[in-house]
């Protein structure tokens, strides 16, 4: 039979019994319901999740310092073994890396200590240069105010905690001026070989106070980036440009003045690399690791997280599949219903010249059809149900002043993944009843009364 | 061997059951030829294999022993899938019960079995009308068989069995659920198709009378096997 014809069969036959079979179908939509519900709370914590970390801006950058720098983040040890020689994170450096395939930009962390006044009172804290790419990159979404005007104004971004500790009101802060107080360096007057006939290194710098009035435009939930690869958690953000034309004394400076190779050049303490995705965050690590640097990204703690919310979505995916497991037993059980009720039609269509094969397609297409809507329908009761969830999910966290979460999520690749699941599972539980009706004698079928 | 003007030739067909530990013989060595557009009735009491041979003819069962050659296709040798082709193509089939099916409407009834033999969508709706105007139903496409009477739903399983035009039509007790004057429209249908089409009939009914009347041939048979002559004049004389 052509595939039209066993289909419009198939159809006609399910129309005929249309409440048994519309309940066995609501069973398979109720199973498909479970299934999607707990996936998409799966997927949908994983997405929240990744989200975080992701505006953290952690899993697209690597962080590079140069190897003989004595910081935990680069591992010295490890680092140490390698056989490339230790190479000085200079500008050349920045510029090599910067040719990499797969990296969208290559910035300093400029990050030092300051005291910022405000209202008279002096509050001692970390500045972090922002470069301007990051008001694209998610970081700075649902903050306050606004990202900087340019990349070279003379404004600052506070961190949460931080206006508060300034102000009761931070949103008051928004508009208002303080004053940031940083340690200039100055580039003492570097003596010739002539002149220095000691053979002592040269160069040096004096630090000079500096004053900056910075205009606050937004504040921020945390710093992008929080920590890593810099000293502490940045309290005040600026933009990089205008934090680098500064020429704050930074940790590392103290330590390039004892060596003799970075007298005339600028150096520094580290770089943050951002690739153009997560996924090529590991090759690019290698890269930058074989040319002579020590780097660091967070992509083995995304691979566990990833782990861990695959083993997670396995299990909610295993108790979510019970309730289908039940329906299937609806499906066999209706089907097997139905092939007592239409023997004598069995052997009528073998009369007529119905093949076996017909016969048990017929049946299969009637399982696979239920499965079809059950597994429409299905996706569309577990998307309500996941939407109810995260409706009352979000009800409660109004009322305890907490901001509302997107708990569920059902992305394309569920829908599609359900409702083949569903008609594959359907389509087994018919494989028993549909090749009992096409082992039917016909001539035992057509005397059946 | 069968000859040209053989429809159908059975050698030495017996088919046996095995019925709680016991053996039935539905039939017993049956050897018999019809002939192209010939009229068989295959007359009998009750239980004497006579639908059971016909269910053999019609490739529904295959028979324990012996050959079956129906329009020149040894039915031992077809797999079940040329078996179906066979029943599709070549043979056409009424019941007593009519076994039309209730949820179809007439055309439904007569297009099934031009659906399995995957008949082109557009030259069913001529086919079927053309089966129907054979058996003057025409004004009843749209019907269901609940709708006819017992008459008008064999006519019915007449156009269905004939829509994919086979060379042989079984008929299992065709007047068997009918009134004696239905019954025998029923019977003059069959035999004017007959003719017209040139059709081989075999036809299994316990109406001697009417059989006498319509049929060309009779052949009766007893306890699984066709009964001779003498056999038969016996039964007369009981």
């Amino acid at each position: 039979m052509k595939p039209r014809d066993l289909s419009d069969l198939a159809f006609r036959n399910l129309r005929e019994a249309v409440l048994r079979n519309s309940l066995t179908t609501l069973g398979v939509a109720v199973g498909v319901a479970s299934l999607v519900a707990m996936l998409s709370l799966g997927v949908g914590l994983q997405e929240l999740a990744s989200k975080r970390l992701s505006q953290s801006g952690l899993f697209d950058t690597i962080f590079v310092t140069p190897k003989n720098n004595f910081r935990g983040m680069a591992r010295p040890q490890r680092e140490m073994q390698s056989d490339k020689p230790p190479r000085t994170l200079d500008e050349d450096a920045r510029k090599e890396i910067e040719k990499l395939p797969n990296v969208i930009e290559v910035y300093p962390q400029v990050r030092f200590f300051t005291e910022v006044r405000f209202n008279n009172k002096p509050f001692a804290t970390v500045v972090a240069g922002m470069p301007d790419s990051s008001r694209n990159s998610g970081s700075f979404d649902g903050m306050q105010g606004n990202f900087f005007s340019s990349p070279t104004a003379n404004e600052a971004i506070l961190q949460i905690e931080f206006a508060k500790d300034l102000s009761e009101k931070p949103t008051s802060l928004i508009g208002q001026d303080l004053v940031l107080r940083y340690a200039e360096r100055q580039a003492l007057p570097g003596n010739d070989d002539s002149a220095n006939p000691s053979g002592e290194p040269s160069g040096g710098f004096s630090v000079v106070p500096k004053e900056l009035r910075l205009k606050i435009v937004g504040i921020v939930e945390t710093e992008p980036a929080a920590g890593y690869g810099g000293y502490g958690n940045a309290r005040l953000l600026m933009p990089l440009s205008t934090a680098s034309t500064l020429r704050a004394a930074q940790v590392n400076d103290l330590r390039d003045i004892v060596r003799d190779n970075t007298a005339n050049k600028t150096t520094y303490a580290s770089l943050s690399v951002r690739a153009k995705s997560p996924s090529q965050v590991e090759t690019l690590e290698a890269s930058i690791k074989a040319m002579g640097f020590a780097a660091f990204s967070l992509l083995d703690a995304s691979k566990s997280l990833r782990t861990f919310f695959s083993v997670f979505d396995l299990l909610l995916g295993i108790f979510g599949s019970l309730a289908l497991a039940v329906a299937t037993l609806g499906i066999v059980n209706t089907l097997v219903m139905a092939i007592l009720e239409r023997r004598r039609e069995i052997g009528v269509l073998k009369a007529l010249g119905a093949a076996d094969s017909d016969v048990q397609q017929l049946f299969f297409v009637e399982a696979g059809v239920m499965g079809l809507f059950g597994g429409f329908f299905g996706v569309l009761f577990g998307w309500l149900l996941g939407r109810a969830i995260t409706f009352g999910t979000n009800v409660y966290l109004k009322r305890q002043n907490l901001n509302p979460i997107e708990l569920s999520s059902v992305p394309w690749w569920l829908v599609i993944a359900a409702i083949v699941f569903a008609v594959l599972v359907s389509l087994a539980a018919g494989l028993y009843p549909a090749s009992r009706a096409a082992k039917l004698n016909p001539v035992d079928a057509l005397r059946y009364e | 061997m069968p000859n040209a003007d053989t429809a159908i030739q059975l050698e030495h067909v017996s088919r046996q059951y095995i019925m709680g530990g016991a053996t039935i013989q539905a039939v017993n060595d049956v050897s018999l030829a019809v002939a192209r557009n010939e009229f068989l009735a295959l007359l009998g009491s009750s239980g004497s294999g006579k639908s059971t041979l016909l269910n053999l003819i019609a490739g529904l069962d295959r028979p324990t022993t012996g050959s079956i050659v129906a329009q020149g296709q040894n039915l031992a040798e077809l797999t079940s899938i040329e078996l179906a082709r066979y029943r599709c193509n070549t043979i056409g089939m009424i019941f007593q019960s009519f076994n039309l099916l209730p949820r179809m409407t007439l055309e439904e009834n007569i297009e099934l079995p031009l659906r399995l033999a995957e008949v082109e969508r557009e030259e069913r709706p001529g086919r079927v009308h053309e089966a129907l105007e054979r058996v003057r139903l025409t004004h009843r496409l749209g019907h269901r068989p609940a709708e006819l009477s017992g008459g008008e739903q064999q006519r019915v399983a007449i156009a269905r069995a004939l829509v994919n035009r086979p060379k042989i039509l079984l008929a299992d007790e065709p007047t068997g659920n009918l009134d004696s004057v239905t019954g025998e429209a029923i019977l003059s249908l069959l035999r004017d198709v007959q003719r017209q089409l040139g059709m081989t009939i075999v036809m299994v009914t316990h109406e001697r009378l009417l059989a006498e009347r319509y049929a060309d041939r009779l052949a009766i048979m007893g306890d699984g096997r066709l009964l001779s002559s003498s056999e038969i004049a016996k039964e007369a004389a009981r």
